[in-house]
């Protein structure tokens, strides 16, 4: 077969899978483990050789016209770069764990086939926004993703933060959508084309016209699907989701979409100096904030949702300073880890009864409950930190390098500032990561008070998955550095010593600080014993967690997501060393800074008042013209009415009365008279 | 025979039946009293079919033939009148046509009752 119908097949299987997976899904629900497993496995295995027979050389290219679509041709497109082939392996790697993961994690749920369906039509529509060279055909799969992410989240939509996650998720993506369309548009009509090599082609001879505009209003979509400051406010919320789903969000499909897309076309964005600062800016704000929010949130997979955020930051913020190498560096590496982490999560989440940090600081000898998810989550932990030699290390440095690079004019890709801002918000980003990342270890894992309940041995899908993801998160980035410029753009990724020293360090000055005041804070709270109403909570958690020892892991995470706000409100005792790091601006972190209130009054409430303002004209105004003209005829009704007695006899009185007058007139009429 | 005779006597057998499909509050009267009509005329069926046979003006007995049809329809319509009859007296307990008005119109809402009427009649 020739590699181009590989590519072909790469989403194509997983699609055809899904939909298998709805038809057959009541019918015969033995097909629909299998269904869902192995299109992503056949996935993984053609993406892996289509990057081997690609090889990082020059751009496998085809495209065929379907049907004629007037002025700008719209056509089917595949367009392999180095960058396509690596991320769709990534892509898959991640897919095919979340599929198998899911087969433990979800046994007994109800809805499993539908959930299995639309994680493989996810991960096709991925597969398509990567492989795809239309940027048309681009936005059909990253449409399709926003829909799939929709459903997802709402997965538990019996809770109704799970109903409001999905519709937040959804409306605050298309938020930034609209204008992404727009500039597709935009795009398009300056350069002639929507095939991604032409408008390359166009933007090297500077052919585009408007390239701040069009820059910047790609950059609302990218913002919204990558999560980035102002629009990242749904991806928090979106834990409402099972855990494999947001280990597939975080990690491959829907976040990376924006971060790979404005890769792909990083020659529009640096046509645009604005644009650049704009995305150096947008990055800065999106780590530095995440990180501090990251400190202070109570619920493990918020945690992981803002350092996702974070690590998205370093992302953009490598594409700001010009180096997409390093930003889908990132991408990959972050991709192993954070999937890690989140499954690792689900395990954990699934011992302890509970999504709640401070209660699992509660608990004793959880990590000899989960030996499996406490190695591997230590592994993604260091790996998201970025302690060398883990993963993380060389793609973080990598980014940091090239923002040091264009920092001191060594290129000239990117404007100074934009190297300067993200430097000096990487370097904050380190420090929080390390401690937001110590913080989580410490209070999950060494937690003291009661034993943590025995649920016995998690299922074989669930931890050969952990261990299977804790090698690229281990030894990926120190073995890829190398050979990684070859399959991009060519520029060295190898970390550099000044950046290194620095960021290591300051990761070490994050975690150090974090332990010593978690130390303070254990030793104040064993001296203080705890108040009264936590420890009844307590109480009542334990009788929770035992509840279901041996239930389903998916319906004790929805238990404990529907169990969360009135037994966590005031948890506030425990000792958790955010509150101390962070001072007064934890109530502010906690809150994720108050955006959403932002939002609400921006967005939520003007839209309510037109919606009454046009219930207002329906009800009072229109209804009345519409009253109105019905009242006459329903005057002549009741008239009628009247002489509907119910009598028969009355009725045959009246027939023969009828008969007896046309009689006669018709008599009448024929005599004459 | 003149055929005044079997006109007038038919005449009287028609307005009697009117009179007791209009009047009769007994819904077997009534159904006797449409007999009375029908045979009222059947007999004027009969007596013209041999009047104008006697004319020579006819000469199928078309008049006789359709009396036997109205004799054999008016026997099915009775026998299914006399069965509704029938359920509605288990039904409601009363045979009256006066009382049977559930198809009134009034100014009452209807739904309560038409509701019990309906259970009434899925117990019976």
């Amino acid at each position: 077969m020739t590699t181009t119908s590989l590519a072909v097949l790469v989403p194509l299987l997983p699609f055809l899978g899904a939909a298998a997976g709805l038809l057959l899904g009541r019918t015969a629900p033995g097909f629909v483990r299998p269904l869902a497993v192995l299109p992503a496995l056949a996935a993984l295995v053609l993406a892996a050789l289509v990057a081997v027979r690609q090889g990082g050389g020059p751009p496998i290219v085809a495209h065929t016209e379907l049907t004629p679509t007037g002025s700008v041709p719209i056509e089917l497109a595949l367009d392999i770069d180095g960058f396509a082939a690596l991320v769709a392996v990534l892509v898959a790697f991640v897919a095919s764990c979340v599929q198998i993961y899911s087969t433990g994690y979800l046994r007994d749920d109800p809805r499993y086939p539908s959930y299995a369906a639309l994680v493989s039509l996810f991960t096709s529509a991925m597969l398509l926004v990567v492989y795809s060279g239309d940027l048309i055909v681009l936005l059909v799969g990253w449409e399709v993703m926003g829909i799939c992410s929709y459903f997802l989240v709402g997965h538990y939509w019996e809770t109704p933060e799970a109903r409001a996650a999905s519709l937040k998720a959804f409306l605050v993506t298309k938020l930034g959508d609209v204008p992404f369309l727009i500039g597709l548009f935009a795009l398009g009509t300056d350069a002639g084309s929507f095939q991604i090599t032409r408008v390359l082609g166009a933007a090297a001879s500077g052919g585009i016209d408007h390239p701040t505009l069009i820059a910047l209003l790609l950059l609302a979509g990218v913002a919204g699907k990558s999560a980035q400051f102002p629009l990242h406010t749904w991806l928090p919320d979106a834990m409402a989701g099972p855990t494999p789903v947001s280990a597939l969000i975080h990690a491959a499909t829907m976040v990376a979409a924006g971060v790979y897309f404005v890769a792909r076309l990083l020659p529009v964005f640096e046509a645009s100096q604005a644009a650049m600062v704009v995305l150096a800016v947008m990055a800065a704000v999106t780590m530095t904030g995440s990180g501090l929010a990251a400190l202070a949130q109570d619920d493990i997979k918020r945690v992981l949702a803002y350092s996702t955020i974070g690590q998205l930051g370093y992302m953009t913020g490598a594409l700001a300073v010009g180096d997409r190498g390093a930003a889908v560096f990132h991408l990959l590496s972050h991709g192993a880890f954070k999937a890690l982490l989140f499954l690792a999560a689900g395990v954990i989440i699934h011992a302890a009864g509970t999504n709640s940090l401070a209660a699992m600081s509660r608990m004793s000898h959880l990590r000899d409950r989960v030996p499996d998810a406490y190695w591997t989550m230590t592994v993604a932990l260091l790996a998201l930190a970025a302690i060398p030699p883990f993963s993380g290390f060389f793609s973080k440095e990598s980014v940091l390098g090239a923002a040091e690079d264009v920092a001191t004019g060594h290129t000239d890709h990117a404007p100074g500032a934009a190297g300067w801002i993200v430097l000096v918000a990487g370097l904050l980003a380190a420090l929080l990561t390390a401690a937001y990342a110590t913080r989580l270890w410490l209070l999950a894992f060494r937690g003291k008070g009661a034993e943590a309940p025995d649920h016995g041995r998690q299922p074989l899908t669930m931890t050969v998955v952990l261990w299977v993801l804790a090698v690229p998160s281990l030894a990926f980035g120190g073995l890829a550095y190398r050979s990684l410029p070859g399959w991009f753009d060519g520029r060295d990724l190898t970390p550099t010593l000044l950046t290194s020293v620095l960021g290591t360090g300051l990761a070490l000055v994050g975690g150090l600080l974090t332990y010593g005041t978690w130390q303070r804070t254990s030793a104040l709270a064993a001296r203080v014993p705890a108040a009264p109403a936590p420890s009844f909570e307590w109480e009542h958690l334990q009788g929770e967690a035992a509840a279901h020892p041996e239930g389903d892991a998916s319906l004790v995470e929805a238990h404990a997501l529907a169990d969360h706000e009135p037994a966590y409100r005031d948890l506030a005792h425990a000792p958790d060393p955010g509150r101390l790091l962070l001072g007064p601006l934890y109530r502010h972190a906690a809150a994720g800074f108050h955006l959403d209130a932002v939002y609400s009054v921006l967005f939520v409430r003007p839209v309510q008042a037109g919606a009454s303002l046009v219930r207002f004209l329906d009800r009072e105004v229109v209804e009345t013209y519409v009253g109105g003209a019905a009242a006459l005829p329903r005057l002549l009704g009741a008239a009628v009415r009247r002489a509907q007695t119910g009598n028969v006899q009355t009725y045959v009185s009246a027939l023969l009365a009828g008969a007896v007058v046309l009689t006669v007139t018709v008599l009448l009429v024929a005599t004459g008279a | 025979m003149h055929l005044a005779y079997p006109a007038v006597l038919s005449a009287l057998l028609f307005c009697t039946g009117l009179y007791g499909v209009l009047a009769r509050r007994n819904a077997i009267l009534v159904l006797m009293s449409v007999e009375l009509m029908l045979n009222a005329v059947n007999l004027n069926l009969v007596a013209f079919d041999v009047w104008l046979s006697r004319a020579a003006e006819e000469t199928l007995h078309s008049g006789q033939a359709l009396t036997l049809f109205t004799i054999a329809i008016a026997a099915a319509e009775i026998g299914i009148g006399l069965a509704i009859v029938l359920a509605v007296y288990r039904n409601r307990g009363t045979s009256d046509i006066d009382k049977l008005r559930d198809t009134a119109e009034g100014p009452e809402t209807e739904g309560p009752d038409t509701s019990a009427a309906e259970k009434a009649e899925a117990t019976a």
